[in-house]
């Protein structure tokens, strides 16, 4: 509640009070009732308006995030923010997904020409050591220069092919980019969220406070929550985590496993 | 039993994520092992593992369907698959996970991200223990 809403209602309060007060004392018991049907009324009238001004605030949250109800809330066709959000996330998951296969299929690819290339040279390397000590007769020495122009052609080939395959695999990194942005776009909407939770939490407050409600307020989720949580992107802030695969070796061991 | 770290034994990759179903195929491939086999989710693997004769199971944790660490205490569990070698790649780093994974009986545990030779050191960490 605003507070000169509050001090506002304060002020009537007393004033009624006071007259309520002023009314007993000297024996107007008629006013008096009256008085306290006064205090009740402004009581209610308070408790109204910030029930109001509540739904109010529910109503536009749910506009501006577009969400999906079947209450008429006006143009419901629009994509809810948070199926947006969800459609979003998804984006991120197949682009990352098709980037990753593109990638790997770039390297399948590449693997046997490099082994390829090291095989034709382990070859070729002992005949050329055989020539180099003059340990060749002249039909091994022709057959071995027709080798060795077909391996530089070879190798030529295949540089080229790996080189257009590694270029393909800087390209397929684009990914992070449109992810990148994407996830920008999320994290803005979780914050929009969350604000707008928290300003319908002091509406709500201000409701509760007038009304004389006193909530069981649940305890809040403890620091480190229980079971699998995928994985950890804040390890520096956390003891409860382990930091890399030594770590992991060093606890197991240490329990006798 | 057949002899441990046999190239030709049959392995079931576990993982939601068919991009780390594919690298992991591919380290192993790269080790020599071919006989490779792929399932999406524990509730998937279980039955498969059942129905056949594996040698090794390699399993993420996190699947929406039945998880690793279910799936692993549904192995050790079962008569026939009780003895069954069990690897966990998983991005869960948390002290308790790793030891409720030790506990359930896991042969090894790798954190993602992991390295070709973190692979390779416990695949052969595990067949040697078993061969002893």
């Amino acid at each position: 509640m605003s507070t000169s809403d509050s001090s506002q209602l304060e002020a009537e309060l007393v004033t009624q009070a006071k007259e309520l007060l002023t009314q007993l004392e000297s024996g107007h018991s008629v006013e008096a009732m009256k008085t306290i049907s006064s205090l009740h009324l402004t009581r209610e009238q308070f408790l109204f308006q910030e029930v109001g001004k509540l739904t109010r605030s529910l109503h536009d949250a749910i506009k501006n995030f577009h969400m999906d109800t079947t209450l008429d809330l006006g143009d419901v066709t629009e994509l809810s923010r948070m199926e947006d959000a969800s459609d979003r996330l998804n984006y991120v998951i197949t682009m990352t997904e098709r980037a990753a296969n593109r990638t790997m299929d770039m390297v399948e690819d590449t693997m046997p020409l490099s082994n390829q290339l090291g095989e034709r040279a382990r070859r070729i390397k002992p005949e050329w050591e055989r020539l180099m000590r003059r340990q060749m007769s002249p039909e091994e020495f022709r057959n071995l220069y027709k080798d060795v122009l077909a391996f530089l052609d070879s190798t030529n080939d295949d540089a080229s092919k790996i080189e257009s395959n590694l270029s393909n695999i800087l390209l397929a990194q684009d990914f992070q980019d449109l992810t990148g942005q994407v996830i920008k776009k999320v994290i803005t909407l979780v914050r929009e969220v969350e604000s707008n939770l928290v300003h319908l939490v002091r509406m709500a407050a201000t409701v509760d406070q007038i009304a004389g409600f006193k909530h069981e307020l649940a305890p809040a989720p403890s620091e480190c929550p229980l079971g699998p949580e995928g994985p950890i992107v804040n390890p520096e802030k956390r003891t409860d985590v382990v930091n890399g695969q030594d770590e992991v070796d060093a606890l197991l061991s240490s329990l006798g496993f | 039993m057949e002899a441990a770290l046999n190239k030709n034994m049959k392995i079931l990759i576990v993982d939601d994520f068919s991009t780390m179903r594919r690298i992991i195929k591919n380290l192993l491939r790269d080790l020599g092992y071919t006989n490779t086999h792929e399932a999406d989710d524990g509730s998937s693997a279980l039955p498969v593992l059942k129905g056949s004769d594996f040698d090794f199971l390699i399993t993420d944790w996190n699947m929406p369907g039945m998880t690793g660490i279910e799936l692993l205490k549904a192995v050790r569990a079962d008569d026939k698959l009780r003895t069954l070698p069990v690897l966990m790649v998983t991005a869960e780093a948390k002290r308790e996970q790793i030891i409720e994974a030790a506990q359930a009986g896991v042969n090894g545990y790798v954190v993602k991200p992991f390295t070709a030779q973190a692979l390779k050191e416990k695949i052969e960490k595990i067949f040697e223990r078993v061969e002893a």
